[in-house]
């Protein structure tokens, strides 16, 4: 197929597994930031840190408040990472392969298009939450309606890529910025706050109910773990990995465990060391660092998968 | 008063559906007897439901220099264009005539020039189009096809004889309409198309692709064509998209195409692969940075060059656009003498043609009464519709014809016929042109049966574009 239209339909599943993703972590720490409010004050710093883009934020807001945070995040249509802009762009993409998609993914691009433009003309403060639930569910149907209407072709593989990639990433930054910035301090470890947090980090993931039936007491291995290491989790950057992989795999035709380019050998090196690596490893180079560099290596499997294929 | 088909007027005009009240012309009476038993609000819940079924279905189009940018439907009226089989057999045959003495025309005017050593166009006409490409001088396309894919625009006065307006062999669009305004009818009036023999329209893609792998060097097994748009920020992003999948070709862009290895190649995920068809729906400016406007961001640089060598096929043949020059358009009719010994079949608008001295001055004098266009406008701009002008428009259009003369001509405003459309409710007379859809390939020319017939929407508008304000409706050719 098209490198152009390949490439297309990669960034159309990532920018709403995007949008999904800013949905969720700004609604659970609307929620988590009620119960908080009297202990730590505010905070919202840290959510603009697990997109990467503070320092264009402090640039246009100054300091971060719950309205301009959510501002800048959800409706903002100059943040080329805002829902706004990402289900924007995600439906640009979607128009200029509409004789690839099938009707109803455009359908459902376009609903969720206008559903989100609608809600930021109005700016419903009070209806924020409902709004997310929105945008999660928009994200889910799309996802469903792509699985069940589009044949599984090249394009649609390279479509499960990109949103695959995303959520990886997505699950590893929310991981990090909990633990590296989130406690105020080391004293609150162990405390209500504490295992509140972490229960807001789970929801955020849509984790935590998975989570119980699994670890049941949580401690902040063990949310490591399950987040970073469970094959059966389908937000765990293992999983995301692994699927991600398959596609791959699919997409070129060579027998997994082996690789004939640069995207292959990165993530196959990627997924065995995920495979073989503990919690404990993890804990003693530091989480982290750990994390940082997993984010590091799955840019650079985008990065070549890009190379590869898009240009 | 309500105003439903028993009690329609169609005044002093020529009424494509009526002869005058109460008497629907021959080929038109049954439908009216079908209509004329619903009733005006279930004809309006039909129109409702069309126009759904249309918006859902994304039949939309781009307005230049609208800032909202966003698609707009494109109207529909539910009440048909009918055409009698005798009546199309003698369009089908003057289309037929008029585009084979265009193609040899074009041929002629970028090979010997014939034409202008026999005296019959002005060299400095035709040197002075901006349509005449010189690096298209020489070059010579598959079979001497130049104008593949043709969209005629017809029109008719108020006595009912047809005129050609335009001839439109650049980069026609509008064919989309034609296919999805006949799936909605289909679905609106199923019962109707039993009773009457309408010629089917749904066979247009595969004609398309005919035409288009006709290009392709016979030795191929297996030749690859696309449809090249400029993006989906063009007007008919749409139908370029639609086209492409009905004929289930690759949609490209510019940017997805490269010359390497003396051909014109597409970039794929796996590798960069051979195009040896394209159906351009990019203008003649925009195909080559290296060859026409540099700062094209469309085409592909190189791509005039593989073309020249007759590596890759071109439909339209770059160049065809100097025969959409308005004032050339004026000579087609001493074309057909010329390269067919024949009398035109259609007529053409009496044209004033203002780098002519005399003609001028009559314009000039009568600007109220004319209709001026410039040379190379399309789409209802940069026009003068005399009897609705101002004193101010009209001094506007003086000053302007006087400085570039040769760029403009007139016409007397024709009374285009009408056909009783569905306005808020009410039976309304609205005036129309049609476009039909021709197709040039080897020594056959295919006529598609219909084509768009635009309705001017604004009650007593004589401009039908899709940028102006205007709809469509369904085009029905009846079988004989």
């Amino acid at each position: 197929m098209l490198s152009r239209v390949a490439d297309t339909i990669y960034w159309l599943n990532r920018y709403i597994e995007r949008a999904d993703n800013v949905a969720r972590f700004v609604d659970v720490n609307l929620n988590l930031m009620l119960d908080l409010t009297q202990v730590t004050g505010q905070q919202w710093e840290p959510l603009i840190l697990t997109t990467g883009d503070l320092q264009l934020f402090s640039q246009r807001y100054g300091e971060a408040s719950s309205d301009n945070v959510i501002q800048f995040l959800t409706f903002d249509s100059n943040y080329p990472n805002s829902i706004v802009s990402c289900v924007q762009r995600a439906r640009e993409n979607a128009r200029s392969i509409r004789e690839i998609i099938s009707s109803e993914m455009w359908e459902e691009v376009n609903a969720f298009y206008r559903m989100v433009t609608e809600a930021s003309n109005d700016h419903p403060q009070g209806t924020l939450p409902h709004f997310f639930t929105q945008v999660k569910r928009s994200s889910h149907r799309f996802a469903g309606v792509m699985d069940a209407t589009m044949t599984h072709n090249e394009g649609w593989h390279f479509g499960q890529m990109g949103r695959l990639q995303e959520r990886a990433d997505k699950t590893a930054r929310i991981l990090d910025v909990k633990y590296f910035y989130l406690l105020p301090s080391l004293e609150w470890v162990g405390t209500p706050l504490d295992q509140i947090q972490w229960i807001a980090l789970l929801k955020s993931a849509s984790a935590y109910e998975m989570y119980r039936k699994c670890q049941r007491r949580i401690t902040p291995s063990n949310v490591a773990e399950f987040l970073v290491f469970n094959r059966e989790f389908p937000r765990s950057i293992h999983f995301c990995l692994l699927q991600l992989q398959r596609s791959l795999h699919e997409i070129t035709g060579t027998p997994l465990g082996t690789w004939h380019n640069k995207p292959e050998r990165a993530l196959g090196s990627l997924c065995a060391q995920l495979g073989y690596t503990t919690i404990e490893d993890v804990i003693k180079i530091g989480l982290h660092e750990f994390l940082d560099q997993i984010q590091i290596r799955v840019n650079e499997v985008g990065e070549k998968i890009g190379e590869t294929f898009f240009t | 008063m309500t105003v439903h088909f028993d009690n329609y007027n169609p005044e002093q005009f020529y009424d494509e559906l009526y002869e005058s009240v109460g008497q629907p012309r021959p080929h038109a009476a049954s439908l009216i007897n079908w209509m004329q038993n619903l009733s005006l609000e279930r004809l309006q819940q039909h129109l409702d439901t069309a126009q759904i079924a249309l918006f859902n279905l994304g039949v939309t189009f781009r307005v230049y220099h609208d800032n909202q940018g966003v698609d707009r439907i494109f109207p529909f009226d539910i009440i048909p264009r009918i055409i009698d089989a005798q009546e199309w057999l003698k369009l089908e045959t003057g289309l037929r005539q008029r585009i084979k003495s265009l193609n040899l025309f074009l041929a002629d005017i970028y090979d010997q020039q014939l034409i202008i050593k026999d005296g019959k166009i002005p060299q400095e006409i035709i040197n002075s189009a901006q349509g005449f490409l010189k690096p298209c001088l020489g070059i010579k396309p598959p079979e001497s096809i130049w104008c593949h894919i043709t969209g005629t625009d017809l029109v008719r006065d108020h006595q009912g004889q047809w005129y050609v307006l335009e001839d439109n062999l650049r980069v026609p669009s509008g064919i989309s309409y034609v296919l999805e305004n006949r799936r909605v009818m289909k679905s609106t009036f199923p019962d109707i198309f039993k009773t009457m023999a309408v010629k089917p329209v749904d066979d247009y893609p595969s004609h398309l692709l005919e035409t288009l792998l006709n290009l392709a060097p016979s030795y191929l097994p297996n030749p690859t064509v696309v449809v090249l748009s400029p993006g989906i920020y063009n007007s008919a992003y749409f139908e370029h998209s639609f086209l492409a999948l009905q004929m289930g070709v690759e949609l490209v862009e510019g940017r997805d195409l490269v010359v390497c290895d003396g051909y014109l190649q597409m970039k794929t995920t796996k590798g960069l692969q051979r195009v040896d068809v394209v159906y351009r729906r990019v203008d003649d400016d925009f195909l080559d940075p290296q060859v026409f406007r540099s700062d094209s961001l469309l085409g592909v640089p190189g791509l005039m060059d593989v073309y020249a060598q007759g590596k890759v096929a071109l439909a339209n043949a770059p160049g065809t656009g100097i025969a959409d020059d308005k004032v050339i358009y004026a000579y087609v009719p001493e074309m057909i003498r010329y390269y067919l010994g024949e009398e035109p079949i259609l007529a053409n608008v009496p044209t004033y043609l203002c780098w002519q001295e005399k003609e001028r001055d009559y314009v000039l004098e009568n600007l109220d009464k004319l209709v001026v266009k410039a040379a190379n406008e399309a789409g209802g701009y940069g026009m003068l519709v005399g009897i609705k002008s101002t004193q101010e428009q009209r001094e506007d259009f003086a000053n302007r014809i006087k400085s570039n003369p040769r760029n403009y001509i007139a016409q007397p405003t024709l009374n285009l016929s009408r056909v009783p459309t569905l306005i808020n409710g009410q039976i309304e007379g609205r005036h129309v042109d049609l476009r039909p859809y021709i197709l040039h390939r080897g020594d056959e020319i295919y006529v598609h049966p219909g084509g768009l017939t635009r309705v001017a929407l604004t009650k007593g508008s004589l401009v039908v574009n899709s940028s102006q304000g205007g709809g469509s409706k369904d085009t029905w050719v009846l079988k004989l």
